[in-house]
């Protein structure tokens, strides 16, 4: 009979749990995890890395058609849709593997099924619908003083946009087709929604977008918005914001939907396939947490800056607990959480300082304010702008279409935030993610020595175009 | 998992206390809510609740220790059905003994503060360093980091505001990891939280005055003959009267006003005011006014008529106190404490009266709480009844006066070219010149006398 105690139970492997559950272990706790699917949950199984690796072959495939603007020939250039989503299965079944080798390296022990808390401290898991991987832990009561939920989130359904799997499709479904389709609707235009745009229009398929909201990419600063739909439309992405689309009707293989333009227009669109990405919301079902009167809100899970909830001895973390949700933000709240178990007085998240990327071509990245959310804080501000024309790396790359801009507190010189579109953005956010981390000013920043030739200097030269001394423009 | 108990700061202000007593020994179950330790604050000794259930397996920091800096491991509880072997032996791997406690770095470094030179940024190391990595403490919260003990670690972005505020970086505490200043510290600076005295070394030795003094103890001992003296170890107040009163006069600029009063009329009021005085059931009257009741309330109504006066300094602004918080000081056998009698100003002359006996007799008891004896907006010292003529006294911060009382006795003085006997009481104002200048104390003064000279005045 194996031990059914322990010091923390957390209850979901993804990237906030297995990283809680890796932390917890370093700290000396005996710790279990419990999942009903996926070690790694959806960002390595079906979300964040197998994503990144179908855009790694669209992206490939676009190189190649370019061969020639390199001096090269390629030939004809063709894909293989089952080798591609077998490429992307292969690599989220190593990183699964990975998850599995790092609980047993930490000796944290695996639970398989579905957990519930019956009270503070107490945990039933029944067997789930996967089949258990080995020396798992099976169904049965189990004990923690501290129990931590990291169950994520899953696609939002909205009335009209039912998902049916087939015709309509969830990113699950966008992730493994069986074939391209030749016509595709994206409802919604946030992370998700843009990076399978951006896939299936590399790859030849045509994509048009619908987004609810006045600007795609919602929650990126409007000017790198605007720039980023430019470039989508340059590809041939259709693109309607302001819309709305009000009825699906399904035919035997093809949609026709209903799409209100919000100018008082209205027209109809058959594709091959809808993909609704239209966000995500918690997963606070069936976890016992009305009965233990832990508290929620639009979906999530209250907690305090230690990821508390309201019920001595629960504790939340990532998707399940509120936005943003992003694996880095699940990952820093598991160690938090954990170490404020531990009685370490760890500070904090400063949710402002959580970067965001997307992976489209071309990449967006950004952290901190944009320059309309500073300019509604009433923050007098100096913004800087350099674009990757002025950049001698991007040009060689042949990656000349980008821009990176800067907001500053013009009183404190405190970088407010930071925005890019361009190649390899989503690598370069970090330097201004550590910057605004360590208080750095425009001073700081200035006499930063950048390397030549890189990227990363024009993240010097739009710091210095906030201040007038922009040399390469 | 064990717990590990931490030495608890009972007031904001604590940032040290002596572990009085222990009350649970080694091996003996503790229950929530029971005390387990009396620790030795500022001025008061407290009570230390349990807050899990367990049994007490190892006492980290045994009784009668002195200066546990808050946040520091005192003890290790073994939750139910733990190991109490394996709980002790886990006891060090709880938080580094002082970590929290700790600060970053002393002492301001003014001119490097936020200069844009290059060498400010990066202080060249010192020549021939012997070691690539250079130490990482030097004994208890003090940092090294291989250059000035002196450097002062906060972010850029705290030293540009710390430095729009007028602040000296070198007084902030920081809260960043291992003690950096950052932004958000400078903003509560700002409202005047964890904010250091000028000069005063970020990470003192516990204890110490806020100034090393001139000379160390080895030095003052090898003044006295071996075995001529005997050596009393400091209690917490003593230490408390020690620190807060060097700070006082090495931060406060001081200066002084005196008058004399003409309390005959105060003397025969008193004695016809005790004189009515109703009687309770054992025929005892309900109240014996003192001449020092009369001080207090003159001074909270003198502070009402010159309100300009009833403040405290802050580097944020100048408070502005709305009440007559006066404190008294009361002597103690080992020490000295100034509980505060709250509205003053409102209050009557009995009330007082009888308010300063009880707080007074707890005084001495050593029981008063706290928020009994800080905070308040002036204090009254009377030495009178020791024969003292006339002296002065320190301020007690934040407030901003206190008023020394000599002795009432009669004297000659000239009136209308004649030499005349009157009782007369001499009083002396120390004032605190950043916020108050001298004109305005010298109204408060008059104001004062007005007061303490026509008694029936405290009745309008």
């Amino acid at each position: 009979m194996a031990d059914s105690s322990f010091d923390i139970i957390i209850i979901g492997s993804g990237p906030g749990g297995y990283v809680a559950a890796i932390r917890a272990a370093q700290l000396g706790f005996k710790t279990a995890i419990v999942e009903r699917d996926y070690l790694g949950g959806i960002c390595l199984n079906w979300g964040c890395i197998p994503t990144k690796a179908l855009l790694r072959s669209a992206e490939i495939f676009h190189y190649l058609q370019h061969a020639k603007d390199y001096g090269l020939s390629a030939g004809e250039v063709t894909y293989d849709p089952t080798a591609v989503v077998k490429r992307s299965r292969a690599v989220s079944k190593r990183l699964n593997d990975g998850v599995g080798f790092l609980m047993k390296k930490n000796k944290v022990a695996v639970i398989w099924g579905e957990a519930t808390i019956d009270a503070p401290g107490k945990v039933t898991v029944k067997a789930g619908k996967s089949e258990a991987p080995n020396g798992a832990l099976g169904a049965g009561s189990y004990q923690a003083k501290h129990i931590i939920i990291a169950t994520g989130a899953r696609p939002r359904v909205l009335p009209g946009l039912e998902p049916d799997k087939k015709l309509i499709w969830t990113y699950f479904e966008a992730m493994v087709p069986d074939r391209m389709p030749k016509s595709l609707l994206v409802v919604g235009s946030g992370a998700i929604g843009i990076e399978f745009a951006s896939f299936y229009r590399t790859l030849g398929a045509d994509v048009t977008v619908v987004e609810v909201l006045p600007q795609i990419l919602p929650v990126e600063d409007a000017e790198i918005a605007a720039f980023a739909r430019k470039s989508f439309e340059k590809q041939g992405i259709k693109i309607s914001t302001g819309a709305k689309v009000t009825k699906l009707e399904k035919k035997s293989d093809a949609v026709t939907a209903t799409i209100d333009d919000g100018k008082g227009g209205t027209q109809t669109l058959t594709v091959d396939r809808v993909i609704a990405a239209v966000g995500v919301v918690g997963n606070i079902e069936n976890l016992g947490l009305e009965k233990l009167g832990v508290k929620t809100e639009r979906g999530a899970i209250v907690i305090d800056g230690a990821c508390k909830t309201n019920v001595p001895g629960i504790y939340a973390i990532g998707d399940v607990a509120g936005p943003p949700l992003l694996a880095h933000k699940a990952e820093h709240e598991g160690v938090i959480c954990v170490e404020a178990i531990k009685g370490l007085h760890p500070h904090p998240m400063d949710r402002l300082l959580i970067p965001g990327c997307t992976y489209c071509t071309p990449q967006i990245a950004s952290v901190g304010l944009t320059e309309q959310a500073a300019k509604d804080k009433k923050l007098d501000v100096r913004v800087g702008h350099f674009p990757f024309v002025g950049n001698g790396k991007a040009i060689a790359l042949g990656e000349d279409q980008g821009m990176v801009k800067v907001i500053f507190e013009k009183k404190t010189g405190q970088l407010l935030g930071a925005h890019m579109v361009g190649a390899e953005v989503t690598e370069l956010i970090q330097g201004y993610v550590i910057a605004m981390n360590l208080e750095t000013t425009e001073e700081e920043l200035m006499h930063t020595v950048f390397p030549h030739p890189t990227l990363s200097e024009m993240m010097k030269e739009a710091v210095l175009d906030a201040y007038g001394r922009v040399l390469n423009m | 998992m064990p717990i590990n108990i931490l030495m608890p700061a009972l007031s904001p202000t604590m940032e040290k206390g002596n572990l009085a007593k222990w009350l649970k020994k080694e091996g003996e179950a503790v229950k929530t809510g029971d005390v387990i330790a009396e620790i030795e604050t500022d001025k008061a000794t407290m009570e230390y609740e349990a807050v899990d259930d367990g049994v007490m397996v190892k006492i980290v920091v045994p009784e009668g220790t002195n200066d546990v800096p808050v946040n520091q491991l005192i003890a290790v509880l073994a939750q139910e059905g733990e190991d109490p072997k394996a709980a002790a032996a886990a006891a060090g791997k709880g938080p580094p003994p002082g970590a929290k406690a700790a600060s970053a770095a002393p002492s301001p470094q003014p001119s490097q503060a936020t200069a844009p030179s290059p060498q400010a940024k990066a202080p060249a190391p010192p020549p021939a360093p012997s070691s690539p990595t250079p130490p990482k403490t030097a004994g208890e919260g003090v940092r090294t980091n291989g250059q000035s003990p002196n450097r002062v670690f906060a972010s850029p972005l705290a030293r540009r505001l710390a430095k729009e505020a007028g602040i000296e970086v070198g007084r902030i505490s920081g809260s960043g990891p291992h003690g950096r200043v950052i932004a958000r510290d400078v903003a509560a600076a700002k409202e005047g939280k964890g904010l250091r005295a000028p000069g005063a070394p970020a990470a003192a030795t516990p204890g110490a005055p806020a100034v090393a003094p001139s000379m160390s103890d080895q030095q003052i001992r090898a003044l006295y003959e071996e075995g001529s003296y005997e050596l009393v170890p400091h209690d917490g107040m003593r230490r408390t009267i020690a620190q807060r009163l060097t700070a006082s006069t090495q931060t406060i600029p001081h200066f002084y006003l005196t008058v004399d009063c003409d309390i005959g009329k105060l003397l025969v009021a008193r004695e016809e005011i005790n004189a009515a005085a109703p009687k309770d059931k054992d025929g005892k009257p309900t109240y014996k006014l003192s001449v020092n009741d009369f001080v207090i309330k003159a001074l909270a109504l003198a502070l009402q008529r010159v309100p300009d006066t009833n403040v405290s300094w802050t580097e944020a602004g100048l408070l502005k106190h709305k009440h007559s918080d006066v404190g008294v000081a009361v002597a103690l056998p080992a020490g000295l404490i100034t509980p505060i009698i709250r509205n003053a100003e409102t209050k009557s002359l009995s009330a007082i009266s009888n308010e300063m006996k009880e707080l007074a007799a707890r005084a001495r008891a050593r029981k008063l709480k706290p928020q009994e004896y800080q905070g308040g907006g002036s204090s009254v010292s009377n030495l009178g009844m020791y024969g003292i003529k006339d002296f002065t006294a320190v301020i007690n911060p934040p407030q901003s006066t206190i008023l020394a009382v000599g002795a009432g006795e009669e004297r000659a003085v000239v009136r209308h070219g004649k030499i005349e006997a009157a009782q007369i009481m001499s009083v002396t104002m120390s004032c605190d010149h950043r916020s108050i200048d001298g004109a305005l104390g010298a109204q408060l003064v008059s104001a004062f006398k007005a007061l303490i000279e026509n008694p029936v005045m405290m009745l309008v």
